[in-house]
């Protein structure tokens, strides 16, 4: 009897706020605005809709880049900063963004980003960058793919930190005498890094990557306060808010979410099983 | 004494490149360097930004803010009939400057466009249509003529000025006074800390129980918390948001966005990594110790807040900084579920919203921006080394 007493204020909490929320739903992606049961009608609508294959289709992009390029940049500060002994500076700089909200990350980098007509002074550090080189400013938040990156850029900014701090530590657990023997045999820097650092340290990039992925494909702060998907810059976490705060519309909202729990079943799938592995080593 | 999961201290790849003085090793330092500048700049524009002249802000960038800004203006001098008549004189008065009060000051002026720098501020110009026309640093022009003015068309007069640059909280004080930043940061505080102590006390009861007592479905309820800590929120707002407005419908309140219930949104979001990390803590704990108070006869919830609480304080104040970042941070569940009318909207709320009506007014933007970043940022650097230690905890999988 004791253990539940421990444990019912937090499986009253899971159970209501997250439990059941995902079965209803699923049950609700099966109604319509006007509550009247459709089946699966609100999934051949999203697959037909122009709005949601745009949102999928960034997410593709956006689950492709920003994972890969913040653990690689993750990756190339955290060996570099090994090597310097202000190290600790730059990964507690490059850390701090972690700190900061996606919305105040907007401000700032929709400051980088802003345009004024060629003629005026330009405020935005791109645009004066892109103009000192004798180039045309541009208003880069409407111009589509452009966007799209300048967008990721907000969140690779963000995450890198997060993969410097982990990768760094694991980097502390490398066994010294595999490094000394790839250079008693006449390693260079680089073939230490790529055949016996990265070889070894397979597990927690993995767990950055996942990380990274997951927390990309919720993203919604950035898109809301930025552009709010217009110019080909949607997402899905955005189209969803949409549908539900916009158009008023619980059914097809919760496809979306659906959609979006879809694509992160195999990473949890994986993980449980990680989990359940461990638990009985224990 | 502090229990944790020791992390590896070894040597490191420090010595990955030959020697100190050598031409890869000062790359490595540029390169880093760079890095550094790009990752930090953005936040430096921002901060420096909000606390320039509104003024200057819209017409140059920050990285121009420590050196006086100058520029070429031109000014057309008023109609020939606001001459006045003093001592026997045709006399015009005035200033060339549309804004005296920013601390613009002219240098150099002349009356034509090939002429503009031609004599300096305080020396005699003859005009063209007539007399002599002396400008002063500040501004101030005094045109004389002694036969009266009878120009149709005004001469323009091509001067060069420097502005000196000039920082002010001016534009704290508008975001906090008149555009709603000081409430919403009064929101945002009144979310963020219960939010912050109630998940960490349900958590640590039940970590304690999945850590350290027996009873069946212990491992599938810990398997369950690590799916939990994936499934996306969107899963839940949907029906949340349906729940909320009917508990509102039957108690006669018009809608269902309280304070409460954000703190229960957040509390039941946060629980799984809060469950996660304390119990990675908690299993730390030797067993030994744990079987010899329970063999001294202390009761359970003895064990949790004699031993188990003190033992794990580090654990438990990396916790309580993610989740008050988390929170504090957040924008989507505020939105959701307490609404974004003047009196509840938070932070990351109004800010979004002034990005989309004020989206030119830096001064505004920037300082706003700040004022929300603020309390993370000294969370974050005095408190970094626990903030480290519960992304490794949370990430050890």
């Amino acid at each position: 009897m004791r253990p539940w007493i421990f444990l019912i204020p937090a499986l009253l909490f899971l159970s209501l706020f997250l439990v059941y929320p995902v079965f209803d739903t699923f049950v609700l992606s099966l109604f319509d605005k006007s509550g009247s049961f459709v089946g699966l009608r609100n999934y051949e609508w999203a697959i037909a809709d122009p709005a949601f294959q745009q949102a999928t289709l960034n997410n593709v992009l956006w689950l492709v880049l920003v994972p890969a390029l913040a653990t690689a940049l993750g990756m190339l500060i955290a060996l570099l900063a090994d090597q310097v002994w202000w190290g600790n500076i730059a990964k507690s700089l490059v850390f701090m963004p972690m700190a900061i909200s996606f919305v105040g990350a907007s401000v700032i980098w929709k400051f980088v980003y802003d345009f004024r007509p060629p003629g005026s002074a330009q405020v935005g550090l791109l645009n004066a960058a892109v103009t000192a080189l004798g180039l045309p400013p541009q208003a880069w938040l409407t111009l589509p793919m452009w966007n799209s990156i300048l967008l990721m850029v907000i969140l690779i900014w963000i995450q890198t930190g997060f993969a410097v701090v982990v990768l760094a530590a694991a980097l502390r657990g490398v066994p010294q005498d595999t490094l000394e023997a790839a250079r008693i045999d006449g390693a260079n820097p680089v073939q230490v890094v790529f055949r016996i650092i990265l070889p070894q340290m397979g597990g927690t990039v993995a767990v950055v990557w996942t990380t990274i992925t997951i927390i990309t494909l919720k993203v919604f702060d950035t898109i809301f306060a930025m552009t709010n998907g217009q110019w080909n810059t949607e997402v899905l976490a955005n189209l969803m808010f949409k549908w539900m705060f916009v158009n008023l519309d619980y059914g097809r909202a919760s496809t979306i979410a659906i959609v979006i729990m879809l694509a992160v079943l195999p990473v949890l799938v994986w993980q449980v099983r990680h989990a359940y592995r461990q638990e009985l080593a224990k | 004494m502090e229990i944790d999961r020791p992390i590896i201290r070894a040597v490191g790849t420090a010595s990955l490149l030959p020697n100190r003085l050598s031409p890869s090793r000062l790359a490595v330092h540029i390169v880093l360097l760079l890095i550094v500048l790009l990752w930090t700049l953005p936040t430096a524009g921002l901060f420096i930004s909000s606390l320039r002249d509104k003024q200057q802000l819209s017409v140059s960038g920050w990285w121009t803010a420590f050196a006086p800004a100058t520029s070429t203006e031109v000014f057309r001098l008023p109609e020939a009939a606001g001459a006045s008549f003093i001592a026997g004189r045709y006399v015009i008065e005035g200033t060339v400057l549309s804004s005296p009060d920013t601390g613009k000051r002219v240098a150099r002026y002349g009356l034509s466009v090939d002429k503009a720098g031609a004599v300096v501020v305080g020396e005699p110009a003859s005009v063209p249509v007539g007399g002599t026309i002396i400008v002063g640093a500040d501004g101030s022009f005094r045109w004389v003529s002694d036969t009266p003015f009878a120009y149709t068309r005004p001469p323009r007069i091509f001067f060069e000025s420097t502005t000196e640059p000039r920082f002010t909280l001016d534009n704290y004080v508008e975001v906090l006074m008149s555009e709603g930043i000081g409430r919403a940061f009064i929101n945002t505080a009144t979310v963020a800390i219960p939010a912050t102590v109630i998940p960490i006390l349900i958590a640590a009861f039940a970590a304690y129980a999945l850590s350290w007592m027996q009873f069946p479905l212990r491992r599938f309820l810990a398997a369950a918390i690590v799916a939990l800590l994936v499934v996306p929120l969107q899963m839940s707002l949907v029906p949340l948001l349906s729940l909320y407005n009917g508990l509102a419908h039957v108690f006669g309140a018009e809608n269902g966005k309280t304070y409460l219930g954000v703190w229960m949104a957040h509390t039941a979001f946060g629980l799984p990594f809060a469950i996660y990390l304390l119990r990675n803590s908690f299993l730390g704990i030797p067993r030994d110790l744990f079987d010899a108070a329970r063999a001294d006869g202390a009761s359970h919830f003895e064990v949790f807040t004699l031993i188990v609480l003190p033992l794990t304080i580090p654990a438990i104040a990396s916790l309580a900084i993610f989740q008050f970042l988390w929170v504090w941070n957040d924008l989507l569940v505020a939105m959701v579920f307490l609404g974004t009318s003047e009196d509840r909207i938070v932070l990351t709320g109004k800010l979004a919203q002034l990005l989309g009506s004020r989206g030119t007014n830096w001064e505004i933007l920037t300082a706003g921006a700040f004022v929300s970043i603020m309390v993370p940022l000294v969370v974050f650097f005095a408190l970094q080394r626990y903030f480290v230690r519960g992304i490794l905890t949370g990430s050890s999988r």
